[in-house]
């Protein structure tokens, strides 16, 4: 086993592609310490990717935001600029376990650990998020959703590695949102989850909107129904329920010691409502 | 297996320590440097008995390599008194007796240590929450929430 | 001996204050040492290998490849540690949870060990050990273990208890029946009876510190053990007996302790470490993992409890009744029986039956958790008098009080009370500020009763008083929360001393004579009571050396307030001396001035307690939150009453976990899915609201000071209270425990 630092991200991204054995990245550390704990997982190499320079940087541009791979998500709760624009966001990658695992993980790792239950994923997707990937063939930017393709599994080839995670520049009278249901207050996986991205126009009905469900389904789905009930509607009470109805509808979720079927069908659309209405009033809709 | 050479600050004293690639720092603070004041309660970083603080962020040492400390500052319960004289936070646990076994307790007192230092003036919630990464099996909280807030009006007034 | 155990009804000076713990810097600082916290010079890792099955036959183990792997010391299984039981089933069945013999039993059964020489190694090793198992049909479910078809988990058992003897083995290892007067007279007399069924799934103690331990064990046939445990010479008793070894040759110190409740009180990885180190012939260290901790050690019963209560108009329970089914694990116990025994002890019953049955199931040996089987009991109970009481039209604290026991009350379970503390909670709770503070939408507030045994036993402690008067007072009950300040203050106050100057420590097993553990509420209790009797035996020589230096009777010498004074007027220009004095002198009067005591404390005065819960539940997704909490509860005297009430907040907090949350969940393969403090989840700070508690002091007669224990009572109501506030905040009577938002949920759903 080796444990390697290397300071460029094409240095990470060679050492993966020429690795023989089993190759991990390491940012926050926070699932594959606990993978390797269990001993689901031997690396024969760790590349720590925190000393590459950009990395661990939050970057605002004319663009929008660029947030490097090994940021932990307590930064992300730190940045007055991001959590302005994206609260949604924000609040999803500050409920990934506790204090102390704030301190570490990362919103990139919870995307490529490719838990259908990740709590920054959902939100993510609501977001329109795209990831720009490095790997042996050069620089790709990709949607987030199209990285994860089931619980454990990415799209991303043998050498490849997340850079960072792109958000858009905000559009005016826009709003996001995030709401998982535990059983706790704290330190649990989400049972069930929505994230929720509304823009509206100049009269408050919802012009575009973008609704993410979490863990009730192998993987984070985009609920395009969701977007259709939403558009033209101020969110009064008839399309609160239509919506509930529809994310319900869209779910495919399993029994399992988190939650039961019927649980996360009629729980899910509880959060998609609710989420919906926090996304609508920080667009500034009444 | 190689083993990595580490050159790190604990608790303000340089340490130099070689550790295998996969070995927390946790097991190095505990096994190879005998700073056992970090506890292992889970090793999954669920239950807070091993948190530290490396470069001013409160982190659980059984989700960080020992190889990860490289440079950087790390502090423990070990260091949290100056010299005979107890923390704030140390002394209003033993008069609130908010231990009882005392194994959440150099967690509980480190986590608390870095609430306080980001946030001198925290609410009965914000404690909660942001305690919630330690558990307690014995008090309910109740003694470690009101001595937390008892050591947080001493620290303001100092 | 001539000590009189009797309530004396002084006053205090030391007792009842709340002086710092004498164990805490170290606790602060992180010095304390606990399991994992000691290393011996030399020492060996050691790792144990668990059944993936939940039943299954051991056909063959091949540990020749481990063996050869560079590193490894020892490998052991069953056959290192043959059966020194002789006949004695209880041990034999330690013996088969240490190591399975035959069959693995459940998931997580301990198959087979090594010691190597650091854990890579050791955990290497681990898979080079082949296992060849013979997969048999397993049950998990207690009302399932029960059935006809049930796969049987040991073909040699057959229900006892019965008034036939059965001639087809079963799960079911025993009956019992407890109870008085005529049920179908009193049901008869009823004009209105509940009748309910109810479920409680099983959870473990949760201690933050996992099983760990130090053995040592030499050629010469004399061993070390190091080990976090609530009883350390029950430990000795058990791993010599096992070992085979003499107890005095070994010597068991115990660690601090990182929680316990019940569960460090059944010996498993510590015959394996010994066993190892035998063989290794260096010194072994066994710390299990979390996962471990939960598939391998402790749980409490999963339960099944059937329950009829019948009452007339006004108010009077006629006559109670109720089934209980307790799962054991894989070898008998005894927690129905238990369950069985506290179901109605609360109350005044003319006409009571309860029936318990022990059920063996494919998971892990059921241990002890504070007030073992009394919480189901009480959910059970408790939910259905307030369903009564709802019935009747009665407030539900005013239907208890009208049926509460009282002094000279028959118990269900047979003895008659003494003085006891059930009326006065009751009363306490109707006049308490919390039954009368508004709620709001979706608020519920719910109340019950819980009543615990309490124990007492064998106890011995030393107190030595140094040249300088302090006072080093060696206990033999492991001190899991604060016990060490408790005895302090009172062998202070016996001999009248300041506390400062009383250092108790936990003395090792060759250092005092033998000691029961600290289990049943009795730590404080009855260390309390051999700490009184032994310092009131220091005290005697301490009166003998004052009638020495002045000459006079001892007879003519009192003790009072640290000082022995000679009484009566002939002394009158006779200075006082005090206990320091006397002790300075103590090289030229006789020698040492100590005091021992070596007693069986009886006399454990029942508890009793009254919860109240207010909670609020979302009806669009059954999630609920605790808004506020109060504990009532009787501590007969509070010695140092901070560590009291924080007994009282820690038992009600475990209590509101396993009501809401906690749970043991098995997959169909039999295997254990939730093994860490992710899923298995016990309450976080942010989970909890401050527990208020209420102490009353109804004195134990039976105790110098009146003290009762404290410690377990308290996990006893809030099971009910939490399900009688759900019930009453949305309407739905919740019967399975714990009341997930899923199980809340699907009972909303019904309804609607």
């Amino acid at each position: 086993m080796r444990y390697i630092r290397p300071l460029s991200i094409e240095d990470a991204a060679g050492l993966l592609a020429g690795s023989t054995g089993t190759a991990a990245i390491l940012a926050g550390g926070s699932d594959l310490l606990v993978r390797m704990k269990g001993g689901f997982i031997e690396p024969d190499l760790i590349v720590d990717i925190k000393a590459i320079e950009g990395l661990s940087e939050i970057r605002e541009t004319s663009e929008g935001f660029s947030i490097g791979a090994a940021v932990p998500c307590a930064v992300l709760g730190e940045s007055k600029a991001l959590k302005k624009a994206w609260p949604g966001v924000v609040e999803a990658a500050n409920l990934i376990g506790s204090k102390q695992v704030q301190g570490r993980c990362t919103i990139v790792g919870n995307l490529c650990n490719a838990s259908p239950a990740a709590d920054s994923v959902p939100a993510l997707v609501a977001a329109g998020a795209r990831a720009v990937v490095v790997g042996p063939a050069g620089r790709r930017t990709i949607a987030v959703e199209s990285v994860p393709t089931g619980p454990g599994k990415t799209s991303l080839a043998k050498g490849e590695i997340i850079e960072a995670i792109l958000l858009d520049k905000r559009h005016p009278h826009s709003g996001d949102a995030y709401l998982r249901f535990i059983p706790r207050t704290e330190m649990d996986i989400a049972v069930v989850s929505a994230g929720v991205n509304l823009t509206l126009d100049e009269q408050g009905r919802v012009k575009s909107a973008r609704l993410a469900l979490g863990a009730v389904a192998p993987t984070v789905i985009l609920v395009e129904e969701a977007a259709e009930v939403l558009n033209g509607s101020k969110l009064d009470e008839a399309t609160l329920e239509r919506l509930a109805k529809v994310c319900s509808g869209a779910c495919r979720p399993i029994d399992d010691k988190r939650g039961t079927v019927e649980f996360r069908r009629k729980v899910a659309g509880v959060l998609a409502k609710r989420a919906a209405i926090t996304a609508y009033k920080r667009a500034g809709g009444k | 297996m190689a083993g990595v050479a580490v050159s790190t600050t604990i608790n303000g004293d340089n340490f130099e320590y070689l550790c295998q690639p996969d070995e927390t720092l946790l097991d190095v603070l505990r096994d190879r440097l005998g700073l056992t004041g970090a506890k292992e309660g889970c090793g999954t970083g669920d239950c807070g008995a091993c948190s530290i603080i490396l470069d001013d962020r409160l982190v659980c040492s059984c989700l960080v390599l020992g190889a990860e400390a490289e440079g950087r500052r790390v502090e423990t319960i070990e260091g949290m008194a100056h010299g005979d004289t107890l923390h704030p936070l140390q002394q209003k646990f033993l008069e609130h007796a908010a231990l009882q076994c005392g194994i959440c307790t150099p967690g509980f007192l480190i986590a608390a240590k870095d609430l306080l230092a980001k946030n001198p003036d925290p609410t009965e919630e914000e404690i909660r929450f942001g305690l919630a990464g330690n558990l307690c099996r014995c008090t309910g909280y109740d003694k470690i929430v009101r001595a937390v807030q008892d050591a947080a009006s001493v620290m303001k007034g100092a | 001996m001539n000590f009189d155990p009797r309530y004396s009804g002084r006053s205090f000076t030391s007792v009842g204050t709340r002086p710092i713990r004498p164990d805490g810097v170290d606790k602060v600082t992180g010095r304390a040492r606990y399991g994992a916290d000691f290393n011996m010079a030399g020492q060996l890792v050691g790792r144990v290998l668990r059944s993936p099955h939940a039943h299954a036959k051991i056909r063959k183990i091949d540990t020749s490849k481990a063996e050869k792997l560079a590193g490894v010391k020892a490998v052991i299984t069953a056959a290192d540690l043959p059966d020194l039981t002789d006949g004695d089933a209880a041990m034999y069945d330690i013996l088969d949870n240490c190591m399975a013999r035959t069959k693995a039993l459940y998931d997580g059964h301990a198959v087979a060990a090594v010691a190597a020489v650091d854990a890579r190694t050791a955990k290497q090793a681990l898979k080079l050990i082949e296992v060849d198992y013979e997969v048999l049909p397993h049950v998990t479910d207690v009302d399932e273990a029960m059935k006809h078809t049930a796969p049987l988990l040991n073909d040699a058992i057959f229900t006892e208890g019965l008034e036939e003897k059965p001639v087809k083995p079963s799960n079911v290892t025993k009956r019992t029946q407890f109870g008085h007067g005529d049920i179908h007279e009193g049901f008869g007399q009823a004009d209105f009876v509940v009748e309910r069924s109810f479920k409680t799934e099983q959870t473990h103690q949760g201690y933050i510190e996992p099983h760990a331990c130090v053995a040592n064990v030499s050629s010469d046939g004399t061993a070390d053990l190091w080990v976090c445990t609530q009883g350390h010479f029950v430990y000795r008793q058990h791993c010599a007996q096992l070992l085979g070894m003499e107890a005095s040759k070994l010597r068991v110190t115990s660690s601090e302790i990182g929680g316990g409740f019940g569960g460090k009180t059944h010996v498993w990885a510590e015959p394996v470490a010994l066993a190892l180190s035998r063989k290794a012939g260096r010194p072994v260290k066994l710390v299990m993992t979390r996962d471990e901790v939960f598939r391998a050690s402790g749980p409490t019963s999963a339960t099944s409890i059937d329950v009829r209560i019948g009452a007339r108009k006004d108010g009077t329970i006629t006559a109670a009744e109720a089934t209980l089914r307790y799962s054991c694990g894989p070898y008998a116990g005894m927690w129905a029986e238990i369950g069985a025994m506290t179901a109605f002890a609360c109350y005044k019953l003319e006409n009571v039956k309860t029936v318990g049955y022990e059920v063996l199931v494919n998971r892990p040996k059921t241990a002890a958790y504070r007030a073992p089987s009394a919480p189901m009991a009480a959910f059970a109970v408790e939910s259905a008098v307030d369903e009564l009481a709802k019935e009747i039209g009665m407030d539900p604290v005013d239907f208890r009080i009208r049926n509460a026991a009282q002094e000279g009350t028959r118990s269900s379970y047979g003895p008659v009370y003494g003085p006891i503390g059930i009326g006065p909670t009751l009363e306490a709770v109707k006049s308490h500020p919390h039954m009368k503070a508004p709620l709001g939408k979706n608020q519920g507030r719910g109340m019950a009763c819980g009543f615990w045994f309490n124990f007492g036993g064998q106890t011995c402690t030393d107190l030595n008083i140094g040249m300088d008067g302090s006072v080093s007072l060696a206990v033999g009950t492991v001190d899991v929360g604060g016990s060490r300040a408790s005895l302090s203050l009172v062998a202070a106050e016996e001999l009248g001393i300041a506390y400062e100057h009383v250092k108790a420590v936990v003395a090792d097993t060759s250092s005092l004579g033998y000691n029961d553990m600290t289990d049943g509420s009795r730590g404080t209790f009855s260390s309390s009571m051999a700490t009184i009797s032994a310092a009131r035996n220091a005290i005697k020589i301490l009166r003998e050396r004052a009638a020495q230096t002045w000459d006079i009777p001892v007879e003519d010498v009192v003790w009072e307030k640290g000082h022995a004074i000679a009484k009566g007027e002939k002394y009158g220009n006779l200075a006082a001396l005090s206990l320091r004095e006397i002790a300075a002198a103590s090289g030229k009067t006789g020698g040492p001035i100590a005091g021992h005591s070596e007693l069986v404390a009886d006399g454990a005065g029942v508890s009793f307690a009254t919860h109240i819960c207010d909670i609020e539940v979302d009806p669009e997704t059954g999630s609920t939150r605790v808004l506020r909490y109060t504990v009532v509860q009787d501590a007969g005297k509070a010695v140092h009453p901070t560590y009291v009430e924080g007994q009282y907040q820690g038992g009600a907090a475990q209590g509101i976990g396993w009501a809401l949350n906690e749970e043991y969940i098995y997959g169909k393969d039999g295997r254990l899915q939730n093994s860490g403090f992710l899923d298995y989840r016990i309450p976080v700070c942010s989970d909890l609201p401050m527990i208020d508690t209420q102490i009353l002091e109804i004195p134990n007669p039976n105790h110098p000071y009146g003290v009762r224990g404290v410690g377990e009572t308290s996990i006893v109501p809030p099971l009910a209270a939490i399900a009688n506030a759900v019930s009453n905040a949305v309407g739905v009577r919740m019967t399975h425990i714990p009341m997930s938002p899923p199980r809340i949920l699907a009972a909303l759903e019904a309804e609607r």
